[in-house]
């Protein structure tokens, strides 16, 4: 059972990295990165069958904290299409050398 | 005699008459507090003639009544501090013969340095050489502070001139009261501060502020011997002051090489100030300052210093044989050698400097051959007739500048081949310098006499002593110590003789304007001269006191037994060590023959070159041709300023430069901006990796951690 469970979990991560490494819409990587989040979230309750009731605390923690970052990243998404009418995030080069 | 004084005086000191002085510390104060005032007076000068030349004009200085208070004030507060002083130490003098003073009496002011185990006390060492020695320089100094007022009196830097005079003696009186080696080299560094600053006082002139800066240099290399001999000190003793110091150095072993390097250290320290070979060269140079300093500071006082740093460690240097026959010979190598510079020089200052560092050569080889109080006693003569020597060519260098510019000549005032002939104009100078001549020359009665013959004859006794370390070594002392004397006459008698005697070379119309110096500059000249004749018979040796030479029973060997309580522990040492000293000279005879024969010689040299110089024509300098073959090599003193420039002085500077424009400006440099634009290039490489893509970040994040995944897993 637990075995299953990891597997998909890993699946799920590994597409979650894939798709924040590949994917230039702002948008998507965002929820990229919450699947990413998630599947780790499913290795929590995983584990937590087998090792007590931590796991599922932290799941709480995990979904607090994405929850406020969904928050503060939408925003900032706002505010950047107000200012260029795209969340591609090639056009998003200033901040180098 | 000796025996008799020492049980006398242990039986005076149990009736408790103890020696008292007398304010000793404002013989010290005075001369500062006359810096001060007329410190503060030239800088009111300062103010007002600079204010003066702003307003498109010059400052007048105007004449008798008229002149401003910063240049009446000095000509009393310079010589008045110093008849003060004079007055103070003569009392103290005067109180100390009265007491048999076996101990110094040191008096402790306040704790100048208090650090760990070492502590040196602002204190101050009232014995029989030191109160000798504040005589002379306050005594001597006062005449020379009078002689200046009449000097300087047209100088407009006057105030400032006096200012300077009187920091000197402080200085000076630092030096010799001091009570222990650092006090000392305070005195020592504050008395070299005041000769460049007097040497370079007309300091608009690039080459007399150059020979202030040389003399300076020079004499850093001599406090450098002086600073590692008191490192040295302290290491073996743990204390710098004289009295304990001293008392422990009887335990030291006999030529033991710690205390010979000590000595030798020291000597370097004196070396240079009391211009010795190697460190000689600056004295010369430093007659670029006004006549009076040269008689005050390189002639009487400052450059004997050297003489007195010597004889005060002389416990140290009775120690070590090596260094005693080092300071001999180097004394008696830089007589000569200066002897023969002085022969051929032009300059009347010129010949006066290389004479000094000649007799100086003396005190360093009577001191030497451990013959302290005779050191001392060549100090106090040559204080008195070098002196006189020096103002004397300061009122013919006053007279004939005085002249020279009042019919726009443009000559140099200096130049004996412009002189001659100047009896007639200046009687006076005219004979008081011969009587200092005939005491340096060393002719019966005169002071020069007495203690350069006693010199010459403790050689010849030092080196016939029982057990002497090098006997060979000094009997060629001896030998040109004597043929020293005979040079130093012609020198002497051939510089009066081209100033004072012949055809007047001046000009006509330039004659007319010479006359004898002010009251004002001869009376001390007087003083001078009658000091020069009776300042020998203070010490009128043992052997020669009931001849017909030794001036009767009058006189005995007054300053030796003076300073018996300074040099008697060196004297036991020497004693104890070397067995008695001889009573022959390496040929034979006694110490009168010796006398009779070196007076004699000198006489005859001086009627001999009075003759030979006289009846030679000199010719005025513009008209003179150049010197060829020796005189030549001479006249550029044996050519060593131009040996030092190109051993010493053009390899310092090339190194320098190299420091500075390789060293310095490419390696140095080089590294500091070579990190500079290594870290420029770096970051401009490292940039390129922020790309500005979110997702390249990403990437690199990703691969990071599996990395760190991968090495903690596997």
């Amino acid at each position: 059972m637990i075995n299953e469970a990891l597997v998909l979990s890993s699946l799920l991560f590994v597409l979650g990295t894939f798709g924040v490494l590949v994917r230039r819409n702002a948008i998507i990587m965002f929820l990229c990165i919450e699947l990413q989040l998630n599947a780790v979230n499913l290795a929590f309750i995983a584990f937590s069958r087998l090792m007590g009731i931590d796991g599922q605390v932290f799941v709480f923690f995990v979904m607090t904290v994405a929850a406020a970052e969904a928050a503060v990243g939408l925003a900032i998404f706002i505010s950047v299409f107000r200012h260029y009418e795209t969340v591609n995030v090639d056009n998003f080069k200033l901040l180098r050398w | 005699m000796h025996t008799a004084l020492v049980e006398g005086g242990q039986a005076t000191v149990d009736t408790a008459a103890q020696f008292e002085p007398f304010f000793p510390g404002l013989i010290i104060l005075l001369p500062l507090i006359g810096f001060l005032i007329n410190g503060a007076l030239a800088l009111k000068h300062a103010r007002v003639s600079a204010a003066a030349v702003r307003l498109g004009g010059e400052l007048d200085l105007g004449e008798g009544d008229h002149r401003p208070e910063t240049h009446t004030l000095p000509s009393y507060v310079g010589p008045g501090v110093m008849l003060a002083a004079f007055l103070i130490a003569s009392v103290n003098f005067i109180r100390m013969l009265s007491v048999e003073l076996h101990e110094p009496h040191v008096i402790e002011y306040w704790t100048w340095i208090a650090t760990g185990t070492f502590t040196v006390d602002a204190a101050i060492q009232l014995d029989q050489l030191s109160i000798l020695m504040t005589m002379i320089v306050t005594g001597v100094g006062f005449l020379i502070h009078v002689f200046s007022v009449g000097y300087m009196s047209d100088d407009g830097g006057y105030p400032r001139y006096f200012s300077y005079l009187n920091l000197f003696i402080f200085f000076m009186l630092v030096l010799v009261m001091g009570a222990s080696y650092p006090l000392m080299f305070v005195g020592w560094e504050g008395v070299g501060l005041c000769s460049y600053l007097l040497i370079g006082f007309w300091f608009s002139d690039r080459e007399k502020s150059d020979a202030g800066k040389k003399a300076f240099i020079v004499n850093r290399i001599g406090d450098f011997g002086f600073l590692i001999a008191m490192f040295l000190l302290f290491g073996m003793f743990g204390t710098l002051d004289f009295v304990p110091l001293f008392s422990e150095a009887d335990n030291l072993e006999y030529g033991g090489s710690l205390v010979t390097a000590v000595t030798l250290f020291l000597f370097l320290g004196a070396a240079g100030k009391s211009a010795q070979i190697p460190l000689y060269v600056w004295l010369p140079d430093a007659m670029a300052g006004p006549t009076p300093v040269s008689a005050l500071i390189h002639a009487a006082t400052m450059v004997t210093a050297g003489v007195y740093l010597v004889v005060r460690s002389s416990v140290l240097y009775a120690l070590s044989p090596i260094a005693s026959a080092t300071v001999a010979g180097v004394g008696v190598f830089t007589a000569l050698f200066a002897a023969t510079i002085a022969l051929k020089q032009n300059d009347i200052k010129k010949v006066l400097a290389y004479s000094t560092v000649s007799q100086l050569g003396y005190m360093f080889l009577g001191v030497g051959v451990g013959a302290y109080a005779t050191g001392i006693f060549h100090l106090i003569t040559h204080a008195f007739f070098k002196a006189l020597l020096f103002l004397g060519a300061g009122a013919v260098i006053h007279s004939m500048h005085r002249s020279l510019h009042r019919t726009n000549d443009h000559q140099d005032p200096q130049d004996m081949r412009n002189m001659g002939g100047l009896k007639a104009f200046m009687p006076i100078t005219w004979g008081t310098m011969w009587v200092a001549t005939f005491a340096i020359a060393g002719i019966w009665p005169f002071a020069g006499f007495f203690s350069k013959d006693e010199i010459i004859w403790q050689t010849a006794a030092f080196g016939g002593a029982a057990r002497a370390p090098y006997p060979a070594l000094y009997q060629v002392y001896w030998v040109i110590a004597l043929g020293t004397a005979i040079l130093t006459a012609f020198y002497m008698t051939r510089m009066m003789v081209m100033t004072f005697h012949g055809s007047n070379r001046t000009g006509v119309e330039e004659a007319k304007h010479l006359y004898e110096a002010p009251p004002v500059m001869w009376l001390p000249l007087m003083a001078l001269a009658v000091l020069s004749v009776v300042g020998g018979w203070i010490n009128v040796p043992e052997a020669l006191r009931e001849t017909f030479i030794g001036l009767g029973p009058l006189t005995s060997e007054w300053l030796h037994h003076w300073l018996e309580p300074v040099t008697e522990q060196a004297h036991h040492i020497q004693e104890f060590n070397l067995g008695e000293v001889a009573e022959q000279a390496p040929f034979g005879g006694g110490e009168v023959t010796w006398a009779v024969i070196s007076t004699v010689l000198a006489l005859a040299t001086v009627l001999t070159s009075f003759h030979l110089v006289s009846r030679k024509n000199v010719r005025a300098a513009a008209e003179d041709p150049e010197l060829s073959g020796f005189s030549k090599v001479l006249y550029h003193k044996w050519y060593v300023d131009e040996v030092y420039d190109r051993l010493i002085v053009q390899p310092l500077i090339r190194t320098s430069r190299f420091c500075w424009r390789v060293i310095d400006a490419r390696v140095i440099d080089g590294i500091v901006n070579g990190v500079g634009w290594a870290a420029r290039g770096v970051g401009f490489i490292v940039s390129m990796f922020q790309t500005g893509t979110v997702n390249t970040y990403a990437l690199v994040l990703t691969i990071g951690a599996l990395i760190i995944l991968g090495v903690s897993v596997f």
